[in-house]
């Protein structure tokens, strides 16, 4: 499923292997489920260092190119030595990095060119969920905020229309602002 | 067992139809109908119901209003009336109370089981329609009991529906339509909102409708769009048919009092849990129909119909609840009925024969079968916009009673 990149994109994606992707997967549903991976290990306080090497897909196990890694601790309000962001703004990171894939992917599918895209996200939370004052008040956000910033060679519709195109197909978007399931386990 | 060269499953509007193209081309055929003509309209309607499409936009083959009100909307009695007289004028040959129980090849004709007997035929067209079966979200089944459900189908009047909140889930022309008639009853109704098509049932003067016929949107074949998956899955027009010509959408319903929430995904503990997209799924929509509404602004500008039309304007964005709800407690809240106005899904548990893809549809090229003398009629963009409408069959059998017409010559020449 490899396909040459084509000089002839206007923001660098290329669209027409994701088109292509998508025709080959609906002959073969099998192919398109996906499961991303990542390992962590604890380093003292409350500190965290992540790798993410390897996934599987289109049937097979994957490793990448080099071994990718996040280090999550917390600022020193929160008594900690703050030696690395927090786990609630890697969420924002990585909302701000699907969407802004999408915007890239959407505009390149729409012949729109885009001459700088910037986010602002904001996370709102209070901290009475996770210090356990008041059952009421939910751990994480109680909402999230993202401002773009675009500078395209398009309406003003046009991009709204862009943005709101990445929401729709965006992971994070979906991981965020629906429930998933989650299961937690023990070695023994 | 009894013959004849075409079997037209359905005698609705795309039955009927076809039917009408084939005794103009003296191919010899039975309609089969599990109930009577319009069944679904007879039997799958709320009673209030208005069709959402003027009166003239009911083109049929041979047949079209003729009455001195073409810019109103038939009550549910007057579309059943229109349907029994274009029956009896075009004389369609239609075994009523017939159900069909499968459909398999035998030898190079069809086998049509039936209620009433068996029948053996070259070629079947399927006119069942794309709303035979409701798509009920799987979640529906870790609702208690207390709960009551039920589909858009099997909704009638406020009187039905217990005392209490009601949860209207989707918001399309069916969901919209039954929340503002429950609001106006004096129930609390909360609507739930995922991907919807917004529409004003006028601009700048002219019926929406009239304006799109006009530009020829309904007439756009499944060559002029970059995305057919996607549009044939497109959910209906948020648009109803009242005498006073009112724009319904998810403004006007708010101001009536409807609470409107996301997408729900789940349920547990009788708490609905609702998708925190409400805001992406009203801006997609707004500037849709805003895109939609500059192309007819286009269009208007370069045609005679500019001297009758008001200026262009801009519609109200549609208001965000403040903080819109992520979860519903359903008890908390005094909702004791859910009904599901989340669309439907054709029904094929008949068709033995393998021309259905991975996800249950038909395999089809505009109408045409991926099985020899199989064709399909009325569905969803099957080879225009319209194909679906009441006003959108005649164009459909025209053309594929040509094709069968011409592939019932080459089987006969071949059979010599």
């Amino acid at each position: 499923m490899q396909t040459e990149t084509t000089n002839t994109t206007k923001n660098g994606v290329n669209v027409d292997a994701l088109l292509q992707a998508r025709e080959i997967l609906e002959g073969a549903p099998q192919a398109a489920d996906f499961i991303w991976k990542a390992s962590s290990e604890w380093k003292g306080g409350v500190h965290t260092r992540t790798e993410m090497n390897g996934f599987f897909g289109l049937g097979e196990e994957h490793k990448r190119k080099q071994t990718f890694v996040s280090e999550t601790d917390h600022p020193e309000v929160f008594a900690a030595p703050d030696s690395a962001a927090t786990p609630v703004e890697l969420i924002l990171s990585g909302l701000a990095g699907c969407l802004v894939a999408g915007v890239a992917s959407v505009a390149e599918n729409r012949g729109i060119q885009l001459n700088s895209v910037t986010a602002t996200l904001e996370g709102d939370m209070n901290l009475y969920g996770i210090l356990g004052i008041d059952s009421g008040t939910r751990n994480g956000f109680s909402a999230i905020r993202v401002k773009f910033d675009i500078d395209a060679d398009a309406s003003e519709e046009d991009i709204k229309a862009v943005v709101a195109q990445s929401q729709k197909r965006s992971a994070v978007f979906d991981i965020i602002t629906n429930p998933t399931n989650v299961f937690v386990d023990v070695a023994c | 067992m009894r013959h004849t060269t075409t079997i037209i499953i359905g005698a609705g509007q795309a039955g009927l139809a076809m039917s009408h193209c084939l005794t103009e081309q003296n191919i010899d055929h039975v309609v089969l109908e599990r109930g009577q003509v319009a069944n679904s309209w007879r039997t799958e309607r709320w009673d209030s119901l208005r069709l959402l499409s003027p009166n003239w936009q009911s083109r049929l083959p041979g047949y079209t209003y003729q009455g001195s009100d073409p810019d109103g909307f038939r009550t549910l009695d007057e579309t059943i009336q229109f349907f029994d007289g274009y029956s009896s004028q075009i004389n369609a040959p239609i075994e009523t109370e017939t159900g069909v129980l499968g459909v398999e090849p035998y030898g190079d004709d069809y086998l049509v089981r039936t209620t009433q007997g068996d029948w053996l035929c070259r070629s079947v067209v399927i006119a069942t329609g794309c709303m035979s079966t409701p798509n009920i979200p799987a979640f529906a089944r870790d609702l208690t009991s207390d709960i009551r459900t039920l589909s858009s189908k099997a909704y009638r009047n406020p009187e039905q529906i217990e005392e209490g909140g009601v949860l209207v889930v989707g918001p399309s022309a069916s969901g919209i339509q039954i929340a503002q008639e429950l609001q106006s009853a004096g129930r609390n109704v909360t609507l739930s909102v995922g991907e919807h098509v917004r529409l004003p049932r006028t601009y700048r003067g002219l019926d929406i409708l009239k304006l799109m016929d006009l530009a020829g949107v309904f007439d756009h074949t499944i060559h002029d769009v970059d995305d057919l998956n996607r549009v044939r899955r497109l959910p209906s027009m948020q648009l109803i048919g009242s005498p006073t010509r009112d724009t319904i959408s998810l403004n006007s319903l708010q101001t009536s009092g409807v609470e409107i929430v996301g997408r729900s995904m789940g349920a547990r503990d009788n708490c609905v849990q609702l998708s925190g997209s409400l805001s992406n799924v009203c801006q997609l929509a707004d500037l849709k129909m805003n895109r939609l509404l500059r192309t007819l602004d286009g269009w208007i500008d370069q045609s005679d119909v500019r001297e009758i039309c008001l200026e262009a304007y801009d519609l109200a964005p549609t208001r965000m609840p403040e903080t819109p709800c992520l979860s519903l407690d359903l008890k908390d809240r005094g909702i004791k009925t859910i009904i599901w106005a989340t669309g439907f899904r054709p029904d094929y548990s008949w068709l033995n024969v393998p021309v259905l893809d991975g996800r249950g549809r038909l395999r089809h090229d505009g109408g045409i079968v991926s099985a020899p003398g199989l064709y399909a009629m009325g569905l969803s963009f099957m080879r225009k916009r319209k194909s679906n409408f009441i006003d959108g069959v005649a164009d459909d059998a025209r053309a594929l009673s040509l094709h069968l017409n011409a592939y019932l010559s080459a089987a006969a020449a071949q059979a010599a």
